[in-house]
């Protein structure tokens, strides 16, 4: 029994709650609260990360009930990893709303803080239902938070972002439905072996049922069809709330990966196998919109959207090759990709700050303050982005490469990635020259150039850059992950085996 | 280690002109040399171990398990390249340090100067291809930054942008090769991949990997029809086109051929791709640069057509083409740079690059005249200078080439036809500058004299561009037959240079020179012909393309993004449409073995009305307030469904939650026009019906293929452990609060983030004033009706014992915590409609944020409290105590988390509630509400 498994739910549900009810306090408390609360989630992050290192599961039962009645909390290298992902980045993005961006609406903090449990219950969770709770947790806290600040862009935005999402929830709940008539139990790992030993003529009912999931995921990650509302919900948010929501995406491929590896992954021809064929083509269909989409648009932010979306349908492809070295290179792309969206959320923001007219779109000439030192920061970020060395950009590229190249689809992804990759380079090109280098040098107003805003910019490139330089023993780490989760055997079996054992004592 | 010094010396000195960029040029130039020198000797100290046929390894770990080591190699290859960039990079400095001279931005030319000197050093050393290729992608990138220098000026952007485009979208191909050739060899280590060439030859993906490396190498060094981005790159400043396009990046490429020569060289194709495409880019450039009237356009052409000549030695493959090549690059680097030299001069002297404004400068500068007569002549062949012997080495190779038919004698021909145009543009640079006339209307006039302390850096070239002319044997010996033999592994002997004088290549010389001379006396009516041509600029060209490209992306992408919320959820259904036919295709069994049931009148009747109200919803959906009742009436047969099918918690939710809807949904109505305009047309109108109707009609299949399956679930584990683990006989509420506790834990932190969020959303929303309302019988005139208040009154006491009573009753029969918070709610919702919001606020003891915070705070604690015993989170506890009077009572933890979801239950409700009934009362209460 190791109550720390549940912290990264209950510390940010309790800095939101307790903030709620000292709703009046000092902002500089709030902030105190929310920045301490961020801090310890990333400490319990790097223990995760440690804690599931060994390769074992480590398992909660909630309210002391065995699986697979009560529910289940599971750390396993896959969760440890979306875990510390998650915090760090928080991290950075609460430092950054602190320079202001949480005084222009209320409730950022709290807000903020039912983000984090949404998204870290998501990923500990080891029960279907309780998934669909987590996902309404982080999707009404999104909603809230791209709300922040107001406007007419955030309110249709957001307009649309809730009810495409709650469409989604409506069809979660068919699918649970289907699966909970059809198999009796909603614990992941007894849902495996239900699924996998369900009779023949139930097998159609399933597959609709993964595939209706596979739609609900589709919404959150952003794939072709379904990711509409993602360009003007990420370039209305606020920017450290965009840069959050870089994770956002991420926990829809999560989801995809827990729930088809290991839910419908089960035995000689699992019902993933008809999900995959979906989500191959979806995947470069979304990569190529992607790529294109980051050509044409006429905002960073947008761009960044964009960009958000080619991450998804490289890491998609990826993990639709359904191999534990692609596998591996996409989850070593998901940090990368991650990292750098985040960024340019925040770059876009500090240019936008410094500029005179037009905040971060193109079309406008404006002069801009602090050329110098912004100018740096965006080579360096784009230069990783596009792809290009020495940067984790390059490392991600180069072992997607070498993973797909032995699979049979490996060479269309090749040409995908390849051509998104100069597609973004041109885009990032035009964008970087015709800020830093067109505009008149000199400006009318002086605008300070807040040194802690640039600074986090910079420690989160530099984390790019150390993901590359300590590629190695991050990649050796990705790639046991992918070998745990490619056995769902072993998650199952954990589980399973013997569940009254995860019990503490008799009942009390 | 010397090897990684050799890189990091220029690496780590670029910092030092970065840090001290205010200091005056001529210290900068110092601090910039001293890196570049040191490494320089380094070299030279080096050549005793190189000249005896060593290769000096050394490797330092990156990422292993991609193969991607930091290993450096130094051989005679290596050495000649990187003793060529850091000499000439050396002289680049000291002639920087005057071309600079007054001017701020030296620090950062010195800085981006000694960041490349590295990154090309690398590219030479490299063991590892991998490294190669991230010192590859380096000098495309520091060279976008180095061309891009004068970024006001729209040239340069354009310039920077375009060669960047090509040379690093090379860079991919060049990566997608290598990772291939990785990947055929088992390892990236050149002398594993060098001594594999047999197995990479006769691999079926050998085509692809020579193209895509191929790619890599023609797009960095210019190779037609990827040239196009080197004349551009000339709005870099003069000393960088000296140094990167010319003497070193460019050849680049060059170097890369000449280093995988053993893998990927001796076949048909390799002969085809690399030798046609040296010979059009010869031709091309050297024809070109007669016609460029820019001093540094002509320059640019000629090297394009220089880097064809060297291409098409390289394809050649023979050993000796390949000397002939690597000494003609030596030639080329040693004669291009001094004549850049000189271009940046004259342009910073006169004004102007324009050679039709600058003639018969030799009055004004003959020293200049005197060290560009050494380099011109040299790039035109005349004896005694290297050029000539380089010439005559391509002459006699050309003459060799016996295979294919084609080639024995177009080559030769071809060849002198391009040294017939050298000719014409060398003596054109030459003269047109120096000679030719006065003058014309020059910017600065006179020119401004240049310091004999400038020339030195050409006086050093042009020296040394004799010296190899006049001692051959001994350049030869030491720079080019080390590396030849180090490229191709086989010791090389030593070059005949007698045989240039045999009589074939020497009137293949004699024809060139005099056809370059009458090329270039009948320059003025071939000048007037060209002007006549329409001018064609290639970055124009790249820049309309990508417009296109953006254009045709704003257009498709940003066409199907176009903020339509119909069509992006006629997407989405759509989607699970077609998957569920995919899915469900050619599937029979929907009805499982389980009986139908017979079917009563009172089910069949209420299931029609609900069927009808909810087709009434979408039918009256224009008309708001009729499609609110439809939809209540609706919410309320569901509830009767529930009940009718034993469900009575499930009923009690449904009707409270019922209740609340309709009234926030009111209240939301009032901001709205009564009708909603119709705004799609049939043609969407009938889609949509399409996909609503098919989705809807997929989902009634669904549900009656699942109800009519038998069931085997964990519910029975519920059933029996509900009293004995959980303590209540209510299973339904054991389940809420003890077996899935953790869910409505996250259910109710939903429902207060949604009321925190209306509140946020509506705390500085300012609607449009509101229409006054008509005056007509729709509206009633009194706002609080006093019979309503005083009822509302009354029941309010009544209505708060009632939820007590569910609340306290819920763990054993049908009640519990949100039941009860949603009646108080409602009953609460009742003193505000009654009494008007700032009458009830002003009675309300409590906000309700923190209520909120205070309900999901009782519920965390409660399951917090097992830690203390030792439990895991939310392990309930419950005992039996006697009260007196009461009796036997049940005390179980279960009814302290339910009474946190009581309370977020009622403040969230009230929170949403209050704000938008805030929104309507122009009077408000202050700004904040709850």
């Amino acid at each position: 029994m190791n109550h720390l498994v549940a912290l990264p739910i209950l510390i940010p549900l309790l800095a939101g709650a307790g903030l709620l009810l000292g709703y009046r306090l000092p902002l500089r408390l709030q902030r105190g609260l929310g920045i301490l609360s961020c801090t310890l989630l990333t400490l319990l992050g790097l223990w995760a990360v440690q804690q599931a290192g060994s390769g074992d599961y480590t398992l909660y039962a909630l309210g002391n009930w065995a699986p697979p009645f009560g529910i289940l909390l599971v750390l396993d290298r896959l969760s440890a990893v979306m875990l510390l992902l998650t915090a760090s980045l928080s991290l950075f993005c609460i430092l950054y709303a602190c320079r202001g961006t949480d005084r222009e609406g209320s409730h950022f903090h709290p807000l903020f803080q039912f983000q984090l449990m949404g998204i870290n219950g998501a990923f500990l969770t080891g029960d279907m239902f309780n998934l669909f709770v987590f996902f309404e947790v982080l999707l009404i806290a999104s909603y809230a938070l791209l709300l922040h600040g107001g406007g007419r862009a955030r309110s249709r935005a957001g307009l649309h972002y809730v009810i495409i999402n709650l469409v989604g929830s409506a069809l979660f709940l068919l699918a649970l439905g289907t699966l909970y008539g059809l198999t009796g139990t909603l614990n992941m790992a007894d849902l495996a072996g239900a699924i996998s030993a369900a009779p023949d003529t139930d097998k159609p009912l399933l597959v609709t049922a993964a595939l209706l999931l596979l739609v609900v995921f589709g919404i959150k990650a952003a794939i072709l069809p379904l990711l509409f509302w993602l360009p003007r919900a990420y370039s209305a948010a606020s920017a450290p709330v965009a840069a959050l929501f870089a994770i956002m995406t991420k926990v829809g491929i999560y989801a995809i990966i827990r729930i088809f590896m290991l839910v419908f992954g089960l035995g000689e021809a699992p019902i993933a196998d008809a999900v995959w064929l979906w989500v191959w083509p979806m995947a470069l269909a979304t990569l190529a919109l992607g790529g294109i989409g980051t050509l044409g648009a006429a905002s960073l932010r947008t761009m960044t959207a964009y960009l958000v979306v080619v991450s998804v349908g490289i890491l998609l492809a990826t993990v639709a090759l359904h191999d534990q070295a692609s596998l591996a290179a996409g989850l070593f792309y998901l940090l990368h990709s991650t990292c750098l969206t985040a960024v340019f959320f925040l770059l876009a923001d500090l240019v936008g700050r410094q500029r005179d007219r037009g905040y971060d779109r193109f079309s406008v000439i404006s002069a801009l303050n602090h050329r110098w030192l912004l100018g740096s920061l965006f080579f360096l970020a784009a230069v990783s982005m596009a792809g290009l060395p020495p940067f984790s950009g390059f490392i991600s590229k180069l072992w997607i490469l070498q993973a797909s190249l032995p699979l049979t689809n490996g060479l269309l992804l090749w040409a995908l990635v390849l051509g998104t990759g100069l597609l973004v380079l041109i885009a990032l090109s035009r964008c970087g020259s015709g800020w830093f280098w067109r505009p008149p040098a000199s400006t009318t107003t002086q605008r300070p150039l807040d040194p802690v805003r640039v600074g986090i910019v910079t420690a989160m490139i530099a984390v790019s850059i150390a993901l590359a330089l300590y590629a190695e023993p991050v990649m050796v780490y990705l790639d046991l992950t992918a070998q745990q989760i490619l056995s769902p055997e072993q998650y199952i079996h954990a589980v399973l085996a013997n569940p009254d054992a995860l019990l503490a004592g008799g009942a009390p | 280690m010397q090897l990684a010094l050799l890189i990091l010396m220029p690496l780590l000195g670029a910092l030092l002109p970065a840090v001290r960029r205010h200091d005056p040029v001529v210290r900068l130039a110092v601090l910039a040399a001293l890196p570049a020198l040191a490494s320089l000797m380094l070299l030279l100290s080096l050549l005793p171990q190189v000249l005896a046929g060593e290769t000096l390894l050394w490797t330092r770990e990156w990422v292993p398990t991609l193969g991607l080591s930091v290993s450096l190699r130094l051989d005679g290859l290596a050495w000649l390249f990187a003793t060529l960039i850091t000499g000439i990079g050396c002289l680049i400095i000291l002639y920087a340090r005057f071309y600079f001279a007054g001017k701020s931005t030296a620090g950062r030319f010195y800085t981006l100067i000694l960041l490349f000197m590295a990154a090309m050093l690398g590219i030479v050393l490299s063991e590892n291809l991998l490294v190669m290729l991230v010192f590859w992608e380096l000098t495309s990138l520091v060279s976008f930054l180095l061309i891009g220098f004068s970024w006001d000026k729209r040239g340069a952007r354009r310039g920077a942008r375009m060669s960047l485009v090509i040379t690093a979208g090379g860079g991919l191909a060049l990566l997608a090769g290598i990772v291939l050739l990785g990947q055929v060899v088992g390892s990236y280590q050149l002398t594993d991949v060098l001594a594999a060439g047999d197995e990479i030859r006769a691999h079926a993906q050998y085509p692809l990997i020579l193209s895509l490396i191929l790619l890599g190498a023609f797009t960095k060094s210019a190779q037609f029809p990827f040239h196009l981005w080197l004349p551009h790159a000339m709005a870099a400043p003069t000393p960088v086109s000296a140094y990167l396009h010319s003497a070193t990046m460019v050849k680049a490429g060059l170097f890369l051929m000449a280093r995988l020569h053993p893998a990927l060289a001796d076949t048909e194709l390799w002969f085809t791709l690399v030798t046609i495409t040296g010979m059009l880019t010869l031709m091309v450039g050297a024809f070109v640069a007669m016609f460029m009237h820019d001093i540094k356009g002509l320059l640019a052409y000629s090297t394009v057509s220089h880097l064809g000549l060297i291409t098409l030695l390289l394809g050649l493959g023979t050993p000796m083409a390949l000397a002939a090549a690597l000494f003609h690059l030596v030639c080329h680097a040693l004669f291009k740079a001094p004549l850049f030299m000189m271009a940046g001069y004259v342009d910073q002297a006169t004004g102007s690059r324009d050679m039709q404004q600058i003639n018969g400068l030799w009055r004004y500068m003959p020293a200049l005249m005197v060290l560009t007569a050494i380099p011109a002549a040299a790039m035109a062949g005349l004896p005694l200078m290297s050029g000539y012997l380089s010439k005559k080495m391509l002459f006699v190779e050309s003459l060799q080439v016996s295979s294919p038919d084609w080639a024995t004698l177009v080559i030769p021909v071809w060849v002198t036809l391009a040294g017939l145009f050298s000719v014409a543009y060398s003596i054109r640079i030459f003269h047109n500058v120096f000679f030719n006339g006065k003058p014309v209307e020059l910017p600065i006039y006179p020119p401004k004299k240049i310091s004999n302390s400038a020339l030195s850096p050409l006086f050093l070239l042009a020296a040394a561009t004799l010296a190899v002319g006049l001692a051959p044997q001994l350049a030869y010996q030491w720079l080019v037959q080390p590396a030849v033999s180090a490229a191709n592994g086989l010791p090389l002997p030593p070059y005949d240079f007698s045989q240039l004088g045999a009589r074939l290549p020497l009137l293949m010389g004699i024809v060139a020179l005099i056809g370059g001379l009458l090329f270039y006396m009948a320059r003025n009516p071939l000048f007037a012909i060209h002007a006549r041509l329409p001018e064609v600029d290639a970055k124009e060209i790249f820049e309309w393309l990508m417009q296109r490209c953006i254009r045709f992306s704003q257009h498709q992408v940003y066409g199907l993004e176009n903020g339509s919320l119909q069509r992006y959820l006629a997407l989405l259904l759509g989607t699970a449409v077609v998957m569920g036919f995919w899915a469900t295709e050619g599937f029979r069994d929907w009805q499982g073995s389980i009986a139908l049931q017979p079917l009563d009148a009172m089910t069949l009747l209420g299931g029609l009305i609900l069927c009808g109200a909810a087709f009434g919803v979408a039918i009256f959906h224009h008309q708001r307030l009729p499609a609110l009742l439809l939809l209540g009436v609706t919410g309320l047969f569901v509830t009767l469904t529930f009940a009718r099918f034993s469900a009575p918690d499930l009923a009690l939710t449904q009707l409270s939650v019922e209740v609340m809807a309709v009234v926030i949904m009111m209240l939301a109505l009032s901001f709205l026009p009564q009708q909603s305009p119709s705004e799609s047309r049939w043609p969407r109108v009938s889609r949509d019906l399409i996909i609503a109707g098919v989705a809807g009609l997929g989902v009634a299949l669904f549900a009656f293929a699942i109800l009519t399956r038998p069931m085997e679930s964990i519910s029975s584990f519920f059933l029996a452990n509900s009293v004995s683990g959980g303590g209540g006989t209510n299973v339904v509420n054991v389940i809420l609060v003890d077996f899935r506790g953790f869910d409505t834990l996250g259910e109710i932190t939903v429902l207060g983030i949604a009321a925190v969020a209306v509140f946020a959303f509506t705390r500085d929303l300012h609607l449009k004033e509101r229409a006054v309302p008509i005056a007509d019988e729709n509206w009633v005139a009194e706002p609080h009706p006093i019979i309503l208040s005083m009822v509302a009154r009354l029941v309010l006491p009544i209505a708060f014992l009632v939820s007590a009573y569910i609340f306290l009753r819920g763990h054993n029969l049908p009640g519990g915590g949100f039941i009860a918070g949603l009646v108080t709610a409602v009953a609460l919702t009742l003193q505000y409609m009654a009494g008007g919001l700032a009458w009830a606020q002003s009675r309300m003891v409590m906000q309700f944020r923190p209520l909120i915070g205070a309900g999901l705070l009782v519920a965390l604690f409660t399951g917090l409290a097992s830690w203390v015993f030792g439990y895991p989170f939310l392990t309930s506890a419950f005992g039996y105590v006697h009260w007196p009077l009461i009796g036997k009572f049940e005390l179980a933890s279960a009814l302290v988390f339910d009474l946190g979801v009581y309370l977020t239950v009622v403040g969230a409700t009230l929170l949403i509630l209050a704000n938008l009934g805030k929104l309507m009362t122009v009077a408000g209460p202050g700004k904040e509400i709850g």
